[in-house]
């Protein structure tokens, strides 16, 4: 037999059910990943007693017949979740030491699931980058290496690095991830495993940390298509505390996989054929067309005219909205203060923030303030409100042509960490396939492909309607069967 | 037209008024989080996780308040936007968690609507409203808990709000105070807000500017907090007085926000157009945009009370009382209760009884309340028991003398009037024979008045009135006492 740190969540979970090994020997070989994996920096705090209370309610639950979905499953969380007893910090130092007395909805839904708790996942800081360079608590360094023989530390993508890393490097079977503009697609496209971001309100946001309200939103991170359906099933569902989450039943998604994509039609929108990115990337996309079509997609071009516009209306909105909800960090009631003595109020919130928060949070915050100040909102956040609108209608008219739409995940493979750190255009570039599903609230998924000619994963995306998370998993399903990715980086941590 | 006029150097000037009044919504959570909202809580005891704007909370609206908006809304005649939306309006303060405040400023739940003010001598005046929003509450800093630190209560972040915009219209500090005393009453009718100023559960920014009359407006600040009819009236005063002066001195107006100070009945510059917040309102992207159904607008309406204006018009009409009684028994929603619960336990007409009713609340019962320091929320006299001292006089039971006594009775032992005459005997009688034999006496001991009586000394009638009555102890029925006088005088 492999090693149980090999097995995904479905493997997991049927192997606790039939007996084959017990939840406790999973989560001890996942314990023991975690620690030997301390180099790559993914975990922000690990809670292997966690992960061992729930083996053993699932081990007792096997004996009696009561297994739950992902009974037997240890999962990580991206520290943006909150989580009951366990330091939360978003990954900025103005959290830390911050316990939360209450549990996320989605993190509560796994544990209800049955799922246990390796630790908290490292990310960027407030989930704002490309490459988890901007974490307080240091970056994540992704498993894989270039296949020239070289060792220099690659980003795992972001903002959910933490979890792309400990799920492709075998520390976790799965990994909640959150996507406000490609925070899981992009980290997963770089470390060669999927990720799902559902529509819009489908998981609830209460008790995840905001950054961007009108376009967070939570999904799995996991090895494959099958246990993103599992974990997705176990994360969605209404809440009545996030007054934007969807008060509709949660589809078995699981059950509805099917890789027969005939009389489906799949748009190639002409847009994301943009200058500059590598060949490579086209020449990926251009296999999954031809997989698609063997599939039994019918492949038809769309036109989404509005997409050059999606990147400068995400920095506008996704600022924004920070710069808001970034407010309550004051060192008053929880996390770091900074109290100058003989301060007033204001020298408290200033150097409490100016201590607390990372370079690339202070940017977002001022550029958020700026474009929603007094004679600049008109210009800069109302007009991206209204193009935003043109985004989503984009998608509404190409619906009438096609069912699915497919595209690249990121316009690059990873690059090295501290390349792109200098420059933040160059890396909010990342984003620039990522974030049009993202302002529209639509289902979008990556899966893993193949690899460049450095050995590095490259990812396809696919985006489907509002609601339509089946269609976009059975077409990263006929991906995946055809794209038989089976690398994994080799262990040299 | 008002014509309350400022005497300046360089002749008269007319002020202009408009008011923002902050109303607390009556309800027993917050408007986005399930705490309570009790006044007087220890501090700290009524936050929710996301009143305390923990990492990760997220608002939801408690359609409580805004059913408690949009009722008032409607009790001003004012259009109700069935789509409304909120926004953030942000700013850093130890006493505002989020670091923004929940309102509404680009699409407001309450539209335009009016309010008919009534002023001395009469005359009305109609008010217009410009709309109605509602908001979150902030905390409140404690200064007095520690000697370099304040201290941040909580309680009352999040607490619903309704913020009601006048228009400009009001000329007179008297204006002012009628349309607040106005609109706390229909506050207070329609349950919306208990309208308690000293708690702070209603309070007014108040917008002055001052201007020759018939010219343009001029440019107004703005006195915030202002938290009593007569401090209201006192701040349009004082500053339309300093306007004026510093004007003719040569100077301009600058729009600013000032601080009341009720000490020193002055008001002082808290902050000027150009320090002013830029509060960077947007739309609050964890709320979807509020849509009101009509079977909610229409539930609404629904539960509205008869109003104070409706309610006057009727008692003068359906129960015949005068304008005055009936401006005084509806000014208050409490007095109106109390006087309709009077009525019902008389059992008869309003048309029969009403105007009794109204003169002995208005004259008895607020003269011994006001006696004795209560409001009528707490009058020692309920009334099932007043209705049933009305009843003893109307059926001739007691005398309007009499009723007098047993009701100081009553206030002092808490009895019921029935109760009091049974034990007490103070029963008035019409017995003729009795009253016959008294007068018998009374003649009889005073023939030298009697025979100046017969002689043509006719106002000696209410001599031997108040000799029988005396003799009777009071309890002689006036009418029959008279009625048997006049016969047995007349006689001979």
């Amino acid at each position: 037999m492999s090693k149980l740190t090999d097995l995904g969540i479905a493997a997991l979970r049927d192997g606790v059910k039939d007996g084959a090994f017990s939840a406790r020997d999973v989560a001890t070989a996942f314990n023991d990943a975690v620690e030997k994996g301390r180099g790559l920096n993914a975990f922000i705090v690990e809670t292997p007693e966690h992960a061992l209370a729930a083996a053993d309610v699932a081990d007792k639950a096997r004996a009696s017949g009561d297994l739950k979905p992902l009974s037997g499953v240890p999962l990580g969380i991206k520290d943006l979740f909150c989580t009951k007893g366990v330091q939360t910090t978003a990954a900025s130092r103005i959290l830390e030491g911050f316990t939360p007395v209450y549990e996320s909805t989605v993190s509560g839904k796994l544990f209800d699931a049955g799922a246990g708790m390796l630790g908290k996942l490292n990310l960027d800081e407030f989930a704002m980058g490309s490459s988890n360079e901007t974490s307080g608590f240091g970056n994540v360094i992704s498993p894989w290496r270039r296949s020239d023989g070289g060792n220099v530390a690659l980003a795992p993508g972001g903002s959910s690095g933490g979890s792309s890393t400990a799920v492709s490097a075998r520390l976790c079977p799965g990994a909640t991830g959150t996507d406000t503009g490609g925070s899981i697609r992009q980290p997963a496209a770089f470390t060669g495993i999927s990720g799902i971001k559902p529509t819009y309100g489908r998981c609830s946001r209460w008790g995840i940390v905001a950054f961007s309200s009108s376009l967070d939103q939570a999904g799995p991170m996991a090895r494959d298509v099958r246990d993103c359906a599992i974990m997705l099933e176990a994360m969605t569902g209404f809440d009545p505390k996030d007054s934007t989450s969807l008060d509709l039943p949660v589809p078995n998604w699981e059950a509805g996989l099917n890789a027969d994509l005939r009389g489906k039609r799949v748009g190639i929108p002409k847009e994301y054929r943009i200058d500059g990115v590598p060949e490579e990337i086209n020449a990926v996309w251009d296999r999954g067309i031809e997989w698609l079509k063997d599939a039994g997609a019918e492949i038809v071009e769309v036109s989404l005219p509005h997409t050059k516009y999606a990147l400068p209306t995400y920095y506008i909105i996704a600022p924004a909205e920070a710069s808001s909800n970034l407010a309550r960090y004051d060192g008053v009631r929880y996390g770091q203060r900074v109290a100058p003595a003989q301060g007033s109020l204001d020298d408290m919130y200033q150097a409490t923030r100016a201590a607390g928060f990372g370079a690339e949070v202070k940017r977002r915050i001022m550029i958020g303030t700026y474009v929603l100040s007094a004679g600049f909102y008109d210009a800069y956040f109302n007009q991206a409100q209204k193009v935003r609108t043109l985004i989503a209608r984009d998608f509404e008219r190409a619906w009438e042509h096609c069912d699915l739409l497919l595209a690249p995940t990121a316009p690059s493979a990873a690059f090295g960490l501290g390349e792109k750190l200098a420059d933040p255009i160059a890396m909010y570039l990342n984003d620039v396939f990522a974030v049009p599903a993202s302002l529209a609230g639509l289902p979008a998924m990556s899966v893993p492909a193949g690899l460049d000619g450095q050995g590095l994963p490259l990812g396809l995306q696919i985006i489907s309607k509002a609601l339509d998370e089946q269609t976009v998993l059975n077409a990263g399903l006929a991906l995946e069967q055809r794209a038989g990715f089976t690398h994994r980086p080799e262990a040299w941590w | 037209m008002s014509d309350y006029r400022i005497q300046g150097a360089t002749g008269e000037w007319e002020v202009v008024i408009g008011l923002e009044v902050h109303a607390q919504v009556v309800s027993e959570a917050k408007l986005f989080s399930g705490a309570a909202t009790a006044f007087g809580a220890e501090p700290n005891t009524q936050v929710s996780l996301v009143d305390a704007a923990m990492p990760g909370m997220l608002p939801t609206p408690n359609i409580e308040c805004i059913r408690q908006a949009v009722r008032t809304g409607m009790a001003i005649n004012a259009k109700i936007n069935a789509w409304s939306r909120f926004d953030r309006k942000n700013y850093f303060y130890a006493d505002l968690p989020q670091g923004y405040q929940i309102s509404q400023l680009y699409h407001p739940l309450v539209g335009e609507g009016e309010i008919s003010v009534d002023l001395d001598g009469g005359a009305t005046k109609t008010i217009g409203i410009e709309r109605i929003h509602v908001e979150q509450d902030a905390g409140k800093l404690m200064h007095d808990q520690h000697p370099s630190f304040s201290y941040v209560d909580l309680n009352r972040s999040g607490v619903a709000l309704m913020e009601i915009v006048s228009r400009p219209d009001m000329r007179s500090p008297e204006e002012a105070g009628a349309y607040v005393r106005k609109l706390r009453a229909i506050l207070r009718y329609v349950g919306s807000c208990d309208g308690n100023m000293e708690q702070g559960s209603m309070r007014a920014d108040v917008n002055v500017s001052v201007r020759k009359p018939g010219q343009e407006f001029g440019t107004r600040t703005e006195t915030k907090n202002v938290n009593s009819v007569r401090f209201i009236m006192a701040v349009i005063e004082h500053e339309a007085r300093r306007q004026v002066d510093v004007i003719e001195d040569g100077g301009t107006i600058v729009q600013e926000t000032r601080l009341y100070d009720p000490d020193r009945n002055e008001t002082r510059s808290l902050r000027s157009k150009e320090d002013a917040h830029d509060y960077r309102y947007f739309p609050d992207p964890d709320l979807l945009p509020l849509e009101l159904s009509d079977a909610f607008l229409e539930e609404c309406r629904a539960t509205l009370p008869e109003l104070p204006d409706a309610k006057r018009d009727r008692y003068e009409q359906e129960l015949g009382l005068s304008a005055y009684n009936a401006a005084v028994l509806t000014a208050d929603v409490t007095t109106a209760r109390w006087f309709e619960e009077l009525l019902a336990a008389t059992g008869k007409s309003g048309a029969e009884i009403g105007k009794a009713a109204s003169n002995w609340v208005i004259s008895d019962l607020f003269g011994a309340l006001n006696r004795l320091g209560r409001t009528i929320e707490d009058s020692p006299v309920t009334p099932k028991q007043g209705a049933g001292l009305l009843a003893l006089v109307a059926d001739g039971t007691l005398s309007g003398t009499l009723s007098k006594q047993v009701f100081e009775i009553m206030l002092e032992t808490g009895d019921d009037p029935e109760k009091i005459v049974e034990e007490r005997g103070l029963k008035q009688t019409s017995d003729t024979g009795a009253i016959d034999a008294v007068i018998a006496e009374v003649l009889a001991a005073n023939a030298d008045k009697v025979a100046e009586y017969r002689s043509g000394k006719d106002k000696l009638f209410g001599f031997f009135v108040g000799q029988t009555m005396k003799a009777m102890q009071g309890k002689g029925n006036p009418a029959v006492v008279n009625e048997l006088l006049r016969k047995a005088l007349d006689q001979a």
